[in-house]
């Protein structure tokens, strides 16, 4: 038994129930939850370090014997998806101690915070698709808190449209794995793999994964079911944007990789050379189309997160072991800059005064220090090399050359070469062009420890970007091996179901 | 029976929709009720239906004998109705504090979040008004 | 606020009584239908019957803790309860999260009288969240009229 792999789960949920606690004190609440979150990561790292060498860690809840419990388990890819997650929840939990005020925190930032936090663990350790699907739901319900909180008007027009959107997803989804449990009869992902070959019938398989497609894909924001995301991410207080922006749908592609690498393969040219192909074009341009169409800095990174999430399906939908690597080296990287991104648009909005490129401008001149440090994440973006965004497009479009699928590649460069000219854009706006009011106050201006909590997560989270680009081989060896171990899941369901798997009862006959 | 169900479902999904094809949000919400439901009943009728066979082991026995009804779609169900139910409940407070802010209830009249782009008549950029410049 | 004399004299009556009703409720749900969600929502419905009476403010000081205090004391409660299982046979961490550790006592002929294990206590912690959710919502609904 390895409890480590019950510690994604229970860590956030002690420090929310223990920021609950303490919620009429304000400190007490932050002091809190950056212990919590600083142990998460701990927990974090000494999961990778168990199965770096592809052990696979399992553990049955309450006892109960796969398939009939709940059933945790840890791979590489649930150990890198953790690590990033915990990294950002800590840089986050840093920001918030100089972004949310007092009245924020005492409404509850901080136990829905840590909320939040327990739905993202619990959807990357899980290993039953209806304990997902209540993982999923326990993000959404936090996500809601989170994005009205404050309550202002922008923020509840926000909300309303998020929540509204989100619900019907959620009742796709939940459809989804009430079907497959019916022509299945069990929840366990591991005998899902097994047990859906057995399917008499394939196309119905086909048609259940293709619900499972709308599902994760609304939670994971694609065309064309991504107009939930650019309504509702700009509206919140700045932390949440960027925990929103870093981890959400990041956690909807985490569930399609997983569930269309272990169970749905059996009708790959549809499903990925077909629907998820289209499907990763076109987020990829609505996306970058939409960021380069508003005039508001939140915005644009809005929709930059639509755009990026194309990339990842891209990858998924290509479905050889380079193209599957680039997406897990895709999602590193790809949480880092978002998370990044966000955290600087906030800055830049407290000292600029604004979000519109209207008001922005004379950044440079203020900040010349932070304004080098927010070309990090938005080089990265644009994929500028030696940074993370590069290796990761290079990997995914040489995946492409490898399959000769000349038409998403050209997909891919077109929307990498639009990114550069948002980044363009937005350099000249914000940085380089002169204030309208005249010159604005630099970072100098902040008392010192609200600077050093909002300037510190972006020196982190931009020294992480770089180091995964100068060092991006280590990154790539992971993410091949996590890529090794989606593709060839046989491991993963020995560890659960015991050793040999046992016989799969031939479906139809349930009791 | 499960052909009774099937059809209950689909007039459920049926009703849904329509509610949901609604400007008013909360019509939109009895829509996403509406779905709920029928979702819960689908997982109910893929569960297989047992006639008067509850799964309880019977008094003296230490096992279950067929025949018997399969335990569990109710405890699916009983936690999707749970889920539903906070979901629910969020987003009616949610819609309630949104008409009492923003004084509307029609899905068309929500653009605060994204306000409708204004023609630049002056050229470029600046044409735009900085709406939010006040809640920075 | 309702400001019936009808529903104030029934929901001061009908208060106590729901609440041992709910108490029953869980403590029944062990082996037969019950349990904690179910006697959380009736002890929620009777607060809330008591803030349509009474007004939202007389509820919250009847209910003396803050709704929030009440749901993540339960949720502290219901991660613990999964704890004991930590300590049980084959050394410490040898066993699963959540696995049932019981607390047993036998009458002199040597059958069982009387069990309780840390399920029960998960369900307690699953009542008190369910109050304390359920009531944050309710003073969430009710605070501006």
């Amino acid at each position: 038994m390895n409890w480590l792999v019950a510690a994604p789960i229970l860590i956030p949920m002690a420090t929310a129930a223990l920021t609950g606690l303490a919620w009429r004190s304000v400190p007490l609440q932050r002091a809190l939850t950056l212990a919590g979150m600083t142990a998460l990561l701990l927990a974090a790292i000494a999961l990778l370090l168990q199965v770096q060498h592809g052990r696979i860690l399992v553990m049955q809840m309450g006892g109960w014997a796969a398939p009939f419990g709940i059933t945790l388990v840890a791979d590489m890819l649930t150990a890198i998806m953790v690590l990033v997650s915990a990294l950002m929840a800590l840089a986050v939990a840093v920001y918030s101690l100089g972004d949310i005020d007092p009245v924020r925190a005492r409404t509850g930032f901080h136990p829905v915070f840590c909320a939040l936090m327990v739905g993202v663990g619990g959807a990357f350790v899980t290993g039953d698709l209806f304990n997902m699907y209540v993982w999923f739901e326990v993000m959404l319900i936090g996500s809601f808190v989170l994005l009205a909180l404050g309550g202002r008007k922008e923020q509840l027009d926000g909300a309303i449209k998020y929540a509204c959107l989100n619900l019907v997803a959620t009742a796709a989804l939940l459809l989804a794995v009430a079907l497959l449990y019916g022509v299945t009869g069990t929840l366990n992902m591991a005998e899902l793999a097994l047990r859906v070959r057995m399917v008499p019938n394939q196309g119905i398989v086909t048609t259940i994964a293709v619900l499972f497609i709308v599902a994760f894909g609304m939670k994971a924001a694609v065309f064309p079911l991504f107009f939930w995301l650019p309504a509702a991410y700009h509206t919140p207080a700045v932390a949440v944007q960027a925990i929103f922006a870093g981890l959400l749908t990041k956690v909807g592609v985490y569930a399609l990789l997983r569930t269309f690498t272990l169970i749905f393969t059996g009708d790959t040219g549809w499903t990925h050379g077909g629907i998820l192909m289209w499907i990763a074009g076109l987020t990829m341009l609505a996306g970058v189309l939409g960021s380069l169409a508003v005039r508001d800095l939140r915005r644009a990174w809005s929709w930059q997160v639509v755009a990026h999430i194309g990339y990842m399906i891209m990858g998924l939908a290509l479905y050889t072991p380079l193209a599957v690597a680039g997406v897990v080296f895709y999602l590193v990287h790809d949480i880092v800059v978002k998370t990044n991104l966000f955290l600087g648009a906030g800055v830049v909005r407290r000292l600029g005064g604004s979000a519109d490129y209207a008001g922005l401008g004379g950044l440079f001149k203020a900040a010349p220090l932070l304004a080098v440090l927010l070309f990090v994440p938005m080089a990265s973006l644009a994929g500028f090399p030696p940074l993370s965004g590069f290796w990761s497009k290079l990997v995914l479009v040489q995946a492409g050359l490898e399959q000769q699928s000349w038409a998403i590649v050209a997909v891919a460069l077109v929307t990498g070469l639009l990114t550069m000219a948002l980044v363009g854009r937005v350099w000249a706006e914000v940085v380089w062009k002169p204030h309208p009011d005249g010159d604005i106050a630099g970072t100098a201006a902040l008392p010192a420890g609200q600077r050093l909590a909002l300037v510190a997560p972006l020196v982190l989270l931009s020294g992480i970007t770089v180091a995964i680009g100068l060092y991006a081989q280590p990154v790539m060896d992971l993410s091949s091996r996590a890529a090794a171990d989606l593709l060839s899941p046989e491991p993963y369901i020995r560890a659960i179901l015991g050793e040999p798997p046992p016989p799969p009862v031939l479906v139809g006959e349930l009791p | 029976m499960e052909i009774v169900l099937a059809f209950t479902v689909g007039a459920l999904v049926a009703g849904s929709v329509y509610l949901l094809l609604s400007r008013n949000l909360l019509r939109l919400l009895f829509g996403v009720i509406l779905l709920s439901n029928a979702v819960n009943l689908s997982i109910f009728l893929v569960g297989g239906l047992t006639f008067g066979a509850p799964p309880l082991i019977a008094e003296g026995r230490s096992v279950l004998e067929a025949p018997y009804a399969n335990p569990l779609p109710q405890a699916l169900i009983l936690t999707a109705i749970v889920i539903g139910f906070g979901l629910l409940a969020f987003s009616l407070v949610l819609v309630y504090r949104g008409h009492q802010e923003i004084g509307t209830l029609d899905g068309d009249a929500l653009r605060l979040a994204e306000p409708p782009e204004t023609p630049a008549a002056g050229g470029g950029a600046t044409a735009i008004p900085t709406q939010d410049r006040s809640a920075a | 606020m309702m400001n019936s004399l009808i529903l104030q004299t029934a929901t001061r009556l009908l208060l106590g009584l729901m609440i041992l009703f709910s108490v029953f409720i869980l403590w029944r749900g062990h082996n037969q239908p019950g349990g904690g969600f179910i006697g959380g929502l009736i002890v929620a419905v009777a607060f809330a019957l008591h803030a349509l009476a009474y007004g939202v403010r007389a509820m919250r000081k009847l209910l003396v803790l803050d709704p929030r205090t009440i749901l993540a004391a339960g949720l502290a409660l219901s991660i613990l309860a999964g704890f004991v299982a930590a300590l049980g046979p084959g050394g410490l961490f040898a066993n699963p999260y959540l696995e049932g550790r019981w607390f047993v006592t036998y009458t002199p002929a040597g059958e069982k009288s009387f069990a309780i294990g840390t399920p029960v206590l998960f369900d307690i912690g699953v009542y008190l969240v369910v109050i304390g959710g359920i009531l944050a919502m309710v003073q969430g609904l009710m605070e501006e009229d």
